[in-house]
C-alpha cells in the first residue's frame, strides 16, 4: 500500500489543520484506503499537531472509521428490528454463500467486508443494506447476488 | 374499515417560494418573526420537544459576535426515516429554514450534520446549498452553509455529542447546562435543530402563527411527519396532525391484527392493544420524533425487546457507568431469564436497574432505555419469561 503522507498533507490543505478538521480528514482517508492503520494515524497527528492517541481516540469511537483491516467494499446489513422481521438473516446467508465471509470478516483478496449495522433509515423498504455509501433496499437473496456480482467487477 | 385521519400536506407541498418568504420575514422584522415562532407553539421535531421560538430567542439575545446554526440530520432512532425523505424531496426548505434562523439570530455560518448512512444525498444537497448561497447574497445576507458527516454513531444525534463530533472529538455527550444555545460549537452560541423543525419555521413564515396553530392540539401544535413501518397495510412517511389516538393510527395503518405499537423508536414507549384507545400521540401522551413501528400478534415481544437492548448496548458511548453497565446487564438479564438461568422475579431487579439508569445516566440515551424496557416487560411479561 502506498505511503499516505502526501495524501494526508493534501487533505489538511483542503480541510485545515484545526481540531475541527479531524473528522473530514479521517473520513476521506477511510474513503481512499478503506481503513486507518498506525502509519496513517501518525501522519494525521503530525499534520494537525496533536498526539496520535487523540487521533486514535476519535477514530475508534466511530463504527464507520475502522482501525482494523477492512475490504474495499464494506457491506453493512441493517440488523434493527424491522429489517430483522423482514428476514435480514436470509440476506446475510446469501452474501455468505456468495463471497464466503460471515459478519465481522473480510475476504482474503481484501475486496469485501461484511458487517451488521444499526437502523439505516430504510425500515419501510427493508431488508436494507449499505455498500460503501450506496443504500440497497427491498432486498431478496436473488437481488443481493446480482448486486454483489456487479461489485466483483469493480 | 379505516377511519380517515386528518392528513396535512405542508412539508412536501411543492410551491413554496423560499426566497420570497425570506424577503417577507426581512420586511416583518426579526422581533416580530420570533414572536410568530413563539406564538405558533412549535416544538422541536427531533424528539425532545423544546420550544423552537424560545431556543432562537436565547441565541438571538446573546451578545456574542460569532454564532452558529446547525441542522441535526443524524436521524438514527430505529424506525425513523422522515428526515431522509425531507432531505431527498424538499431539502430547499431545510436549507432556507437554516438561513432564516441565521438571519434572525445573526449567525454567518451553518452546518448540516448528515449521518454517514445518508451520504448518498450529498450531491443533491450541495447543489441546493450553492443555489441558496447565491440567492441569499443577493438579499444582502452573509451566510455560508457546509455539509459535515457523521460516521455511524447513534449517540451523535444527541446535540452535545453532535457538537463534540463536529469539533473532531469522540461523540461523548457533555453535561447540560451549558446548553448549545449558550455554549455550543467552538464555544459559541449555537442553534441545533432537527431537519423537520427548520421546515416548520418556513411553514410558519408562509402561513403565519395563527393558521399554524389551527393544526394539532394545544400541547402539540402543527402537523408532524410520521415514519410508519412494520406489520402495516401501508408503510412510509405520512404527514398527520398530532393529537390522534393510537387506535386511530392503527385503524389507518395496521394490518387488522395489531398487537402493539412502538411509538418514538427504541427510546420510546411500547403501547399494547388494550391501551390504544386512551393513548394520545403527542407531547400530552406518548411523544415521538416520528417513529411508529407496528407489530402484529405473530411477533415475539421478547425478540423485539432483545433487539432494542442489543441496539442500546452497542450504541451507548460508554462514558458513564449506569448506561454502559446498565445496558449490558439488561441485555444479559433478559437473556438469562429467557434461558431459565434466572427466576422470573429477576425481571423486577432489572426494572429497578432501568429506573436507576433513568435518573443516574448522563444523557438522554441512558435515560430513555427504560422506556421501552418497562413498557414491554410490564405489558408482555409472559412473552419475556416463556
Ligand atoms: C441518544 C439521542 C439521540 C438523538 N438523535 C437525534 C437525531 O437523530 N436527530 C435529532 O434531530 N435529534 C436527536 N436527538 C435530540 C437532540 O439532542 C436535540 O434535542 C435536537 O436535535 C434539538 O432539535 P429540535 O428542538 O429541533 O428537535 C437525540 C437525542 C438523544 C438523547
Ligand atoms: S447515558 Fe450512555 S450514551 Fe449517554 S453519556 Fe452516559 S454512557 Fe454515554
Amino acid at each position: 500500500m502506498s505511503n499516505s503522507e502526501e495524501f494526508i498533507s493534501q487533505l489538511a490543505d483542503k480541510h485545515g489543520r484545526r481540531r475541527e478538521s479531524l473528522m473530514p480528514i479521517l473520513q476521506e482517508v477511510v474513503d481512499e484506503y478503506y481503513f486507518l492503520n498506525e502509519e496513517r494515524m501518525v501522519n494525521i497527528a503530525k499534520e494537525l499537531d496533536i498526539s496520535t492517541a487523540e487521533v486514535y481516540g476519535t477514530a475508534s469511537f466511530y463504527s464507520f472509521l475502522s482501525t482494523e483491516e477492512q475490504g474495499k467494499h464494506v457491506i453493512r446489513v441493517c440488523q434493527t428490528i424491522i429489517c430483522d422481521m423482514k428476514r435480514k438473516e436470509d440476506i446475510i446467508e446469501a452474501i455468505t454463500e456468495l463471497i464466503g465471509i460471515k459478519p465481522g470478516e473480510t475476504t482474503h483478496d481484501g475486496k469485501f467486508s461484511l458487517e451488521y449495522t444499526n437502523c439505516l433509515g430504510w425500515c419501510h423498504e427493508g431488508p436494507a443494506m449499505l455498500i460503501n455509501d450506496e443504500p440497497y433496499t427491498k432486498l431478496t437473496p436473488e437481488k443481493v447476488k446480482d448486486i454483489l456480482v456487479s461489485y466483483m467487477k469493480k | 374499515m379505516a377511519t380517515q385521519l386528518k392528513r396535512t400536506d405542508l412539508v412536501f407541498k411543492e410551491d413554496m417560494d423560499c426566497n420570497a418568504l425570506m424577503h417577507k420575514v426581512m420586511k416583518m422584522g426579526k422581533d416580530e418573526f420570533i414572536n410568530q415562532m413563539m406564538d405558533s407553539g412549535l416544538k422541536g421535531r427531533g424528539g425532545a420537544g423544546f420550544p423552537t421560538g424560545l431556543k432562537w430567542k436565547i441565541v438571538k439575545d446573546s451578545p456574542e459576535a460569532v454564532k452558529y446554526v446547525v441542522c441535526n440530520a443524524d436521524e438514527g432512532e430505529p424506525g425513523t426515516f422522515k428526515d431522509k425523505e425531507i432531505l431527498d424531496k424538499a431539502c430547499e426548505k431545510v436549507i432556507w429554514g437554516m438561513a432564516l434562523a441565521a438571519y434572525i439570530v445573526g449567525a454567518k455560518e451553518g452546518y448540516i450534520y448528515l449521518r454517514g448512512e445518508y451520504k448518498y444525498l450529498s450531491t443533491k444537497l450541495k447543489i441546493a446549498i450553492d443555489k441558496m448561497e447565491q440567492q441569499i447574497k443577493a438579499l444582502g445576507i452573509n451566510f455560508t452553509l457546509d455539509l459535515v458527516y457523521g460516521s455511524g454513531a447513534y449517540v451523535c444525534g444527541e446535540e452535545t455529542s453532535l457538537l463534540q463530533s463536529m469539533e473532531g472529538r469522540r461523540g461523548e455527550p457533555t453535561n447540560k447546562p451549558p446548553y448549545p444555545g449558550d455554549i455550543g460549537y467552538l464555544g459559541k452560541p449555537t442553534i441545533v435543530n432537527n431537519v423537520e423543525t427548520f421546515v416548520n419555521a418556513m411553514i410558519i413564515a408562509e402561513i403565519g402563527a395563527q393558521e399554524y396553530k389551527k393544526l394539532g392540539t394545544k400541547a402539540s401544535q402543527g402537523s408532524k411527519l410520521f415514519s410508519v413501518s412494520g406489520d402495516c397495510c401501508k408503510e412510509g412517511v405520512f404527514e398527520l396532525e398530532m393529537g390522534m389516538t393510537v387506535q386511530q393510527f392503527v385503524d389507518e395503518f395496521g394490518d387488522g391484527d395489531t398487537k402493539a405499537v412502538q411509538v418514538g423508536g427504541a427510546s420510546g414507549f411500547c403501547v399494547p392493544r388494550k391501551e390504544f384507545a386512551k393513548t394520545i400521540i403527542g407531547f400530552e401522551g406518548v411523544p415521538t420524533g416520528g417513529s411508529m413501528k407496528v407489530f402484529n400478534s405473530s411477533r415475539s415481544m421478547y425478540n423485539i425487546l432483545e433487539n432494542y437492548l442489543i441496539f442500546f448496548e452497542e450504541e451507548s458511548c460508554g462514558q458513564c457507568t449506569p448506561c454502559r453497565v446498565g445496558t449490558q446487564q439488561l441485555l444479559k438479564g433478559v437473556q438469562a431469564v429467557k434461558r431459565k438461568e434466572k427466576p422470573k422475579t429477576y425481571l423486577d431487579d432489572l426494572l429497578r436497574l432501568a429506573y436507576t439508569m433513568k435518573y443516574a445516566s448522563k444523557c438522554g440515551l441512558g435515560r430513555s432505555v427504560g422506556n421501552a424496557f418497562r413498557s414491554i416487560i410490564e405489558n408482555f411479561r409472559e412473552e419475556i419469561v416463556y
